[in-house]
């Protein structure tokens, strides 16, 4: 059966294929290292499910057509790297205050500014602190696996449609280049979640619908940002972790995305030397999985961050712990192509300290 | 003796009395706007694409479906929704400030992409809803909170003439530039909608007619000096007309 | 015969309908409505000259004029 196929795919391309598995029907991005492979891939497959593709003239005009396509209750995607990202930022921002569900890929690269085109994670904050304007949420997803790349496509537009909620999905330039072996597969049919009876086609037998973030009459905007509270509560049920070897562990790292991923080769490593150390990565940076951290905090696990940023998602596991225990941090710069002999003293170092 | 009634509000507009100015022709470009679905029967169809601008509140008054773009946005906006749903009729309706200052890049590339929709230009050479700033169509020599000195040719540029650019892409299928200071303008304004209209319905591409508008309160003066001032200096700037006709082939 | 109603609660008094009546029958009234605004009016005797060319209505930003026309009688 063609679905146990396995197949040798960048990550990006793993990414391109999930979108069309998960029922993508359009397309808008824009060219940015390192993520090009998306667009260039999906300027041709868009076509066989009947999709739209849309080169945009930036990322801005991109974030703009995926909020329009969201309106209209489609499952709608835009891709781009961390510049373009940052461009995205008030699109975004409208699509949560209006609620309307859709798929941004950070293939997150280095910053600030121009930065390079490698890998780095210092996107974190962006990705987790809703990014733009005001009090909202994204649910961030964090692939370190081409395999991952493609399973969390299908899950991120389910998410967006179950929270009428944009989903991010953060990857970074080593999983969108690298080549491993993807088997794809088929989710079961879409679910919308209802979209039929709120987006915008046509008022036709019923009353007009407005799809809208500005609120300005007494006391309204106080109440779109508690019920978007509220939401942001219902999403903490989707986190995730995938966590490895911290039963017994003395130290547990913490780590996501590509680094999580080279960073549990070297727990392996240091498992096989009966080293007691595990590692926890979050599979979905929001919510962040706070409980996992929490529970084994009060196991006396004692926590080190490791991240390609000047330190981000340690906060995030200080904030976890907080009153328990707390983590220390070693960053990786941006800019510098990471391998597993990079963590093996950090860790080490502080598993002996 | 009995009697007809020859002129209303059509159906699709909600009576609610607007938030504009007196004098303001939002209201004027509103009405045609729903006249001209209601006459094509698209009511039940039409997606509006809102803007920033005082027009932002278009939803409040045209009973139709819609969504609210960031400013500039409308077009691109536009864009993703029409691919959505294209079988049904999708239109921005915008300000000068927000088509043709931030969201320059989006309306002339959704034109140049001939993308089938259809785009209302509400110009007033001003920035209405903030307050009377300069606009990329504020007229040299215009007094505004932002050129209290007049706009000034080496300081600013010159006012901008959308219509020109956008007649002059190749994605464009309609562009008429219409004012909306007399009766007889007002007649040819409706038309150049529904012509505009018409070449999203057929499938043919890129509608844009820019209205030529007043905006009494920043420009200072009463309704009626407002209104004259469109016929005695924006149309001799803006000249009215069309700027492309894909069904005529080189005809006008 | 022709005549027109307005819907005065709409009007916002920018007499802009009175510049294009051919017939200059439609005038600034001293009437304030709700809004605010001195409201436009036709007074009672002009009515007759009333042409029903809808010119009024057409100007008017408000959606303040209704017109009415004579029926044409079915020949």
């Amino acid at each position: 059966m063609s679905d146990t196929k396995r197949i040798f795919i960048k990550g990006n391309e793993a990414i391109s294929r999930g979108a069309l598995a998960a029922g993508c029907t359009c397309y808008f991005g824009y060219p940015i290292t390192p993520q090009n492979d998306i667009p260039e891939f999906l300027s041709t497959e868009m076509a066989t499910v009947d999709g739209e593709f849309v080169q945009a003239e930036s990322e801005v005009a991109a974030a703009n057509m995926l909020l329009g396509a969201a309106a209209g209750g489609a499952r709608a995607m835009t891709t781009s790297s961390s510049p373009g990202v940052s461009l995205m930022q008030e699109a975004i921002s409208y699509m949560a205050g209006s609620e309307l569900p859709g798929v941004i890929v950070n293939v997150n690269r280095g910053g600030p500014g121009l930065g390079d085109i490698g890998s780095s994670q210092g996107d974190y904050f962006q990705s987790t602190r809703g990014g733009g304007h005001g009090d909202y949420r994204t649910l961030v997803l964090a692939p370190g696996t081409c395999q991952e790349g493609y399973d969390m496509m299908i899950e991120a537009f389910d998410l967006a449609f179950k929270y009428r909620n944009p989903v991010l999905v953060l990857a970074d330039a080593i999983v969108g280049q690298m080549k491993e072996p993807v088997t794809p597969w088929e989710p079961k049919a879409a679910d919308n979640h209802g979209a039929e009876d709120w987006r915008i086609d046509g008022a036709k037998g019923r009353e007009k619908r407005l799809l809208k973030s500005l609120f300005l009459e007494d006391g309204a905007l106080a109440g779109q940002n508690r019920n978007l509270q509220s939401k942001y509560e219902a999403m903490q049920a989707e986190a995730r972790a995938d966590v490895f070897e911290c039963d017994d562990a003395d130290l547990v790292v913490v780590a996501f995305g590509s680094i999580g991923r080279i960073v549990k080769s070297t727990v392996r490593r240091l498992r096989s030397e009966g080293k007691k150390v595990g590692l926890v990565r979050p599979l979905t940076l929001y919510p962040f999985p706070s409980e996992v951290l929490r529970d084994l905090a009060k196991k006396g696990k004692r926590f080190l961050t490791i991240e390609q940023n000047c330190g981000q998602m340690v906060d995030d596991v200080r904030l976890s712990v907080r009153g328990i225990a707390d983590s220390e941090f070693h960053g990786h710069m941006p800019g510098d192509l990471p391998g597993s002999d990079d963590f093996l003293a950090p860790i080490i170092k502080h598993l002996e300290d | 003796m009995s009697e007809k009634l020859v002129f209303d509000a059509p159906e699709i507009m909600i009576d609610r009395p607007t938030h504009y100015c007196p004098g303001c022709h939002h209201g004027v470009a509103h009405r045609l706007v729903g006249e001209v679905l209601t006459e094509m029967g698209l009511v039940d169809d039409t997606l509006c694409v809102g803007s920033i601008g005082c027009s932002v509140f278009i939803y409040n008054y045209l009973d139709v479906d819609a969504v609210e773009a960031p400013h500039g946005r409308a077009p691109a906006v536009a864009t993703g929704l029409k691919r959505a749903h294209k079988d049904k009729f999708v239109f921005t309706y915008q300000g000068d400030g927000d088509l043709a200052s931030i969201g320059l890049a989006e309306i002339v590339h959704a034109a140049n992409r001939g993308e089938k929709i259809s785009v209302v230009f509400v110009n007033n050479t001003v920035y209405g809803m903030t307050g009377g700033q300069m606009a990329p169509t504020t007229l040299e020599g215009q007094k505004t909170t932002t050129s209290p000195n007049g706009r000034s040719a080496d300081e600013h540029g010159l006012a901008i003439r959308m219509s020109e650019i956008i007649g002059g892409l190749g994605g464009t299928a309609y562009c008429e530039r219409v004012s909306l200071d007399s009766v007889k303008n007002i007649r040819r304004a409706k038309k150049a909608l529904r012509k505009a209209f018409e070449m999203q319905v057929n499938g043919t591409g890129f509608g844009f007619v820019e209205m030529l508008s007043a905006c009494p309160t920043n420009w200072k003066m009463d309704q009626i000096a407002a209104n004259t001032r469109i016929t005695e200096e924006m149309i001799p700037y803006f000249p009215l007309g069309v700027f492309k006709d894909v069904t005529k082939d080189g005809e006008e | 015969m022709a005549r027109v109603e307005f819907r005065e609660e709409r009007c916002k008094g920018c007499m802009l309908c009175s510049t294009v009546c051919p017939k200059k029958i439609i005038c600034q009234s001293s009437r304030f409505n709700q809004q605010g605004y001195k409201v436009a009016e036709v007074k009672a005797e002009d009515m007759e000259n009333c042409t029903g060319c809808t010119s009024c209505a057409l100007i008017c930003p408000d959606l303040v004029i209704k017109v009415y026309r004579e029926e044409k009688k079915e020949k």
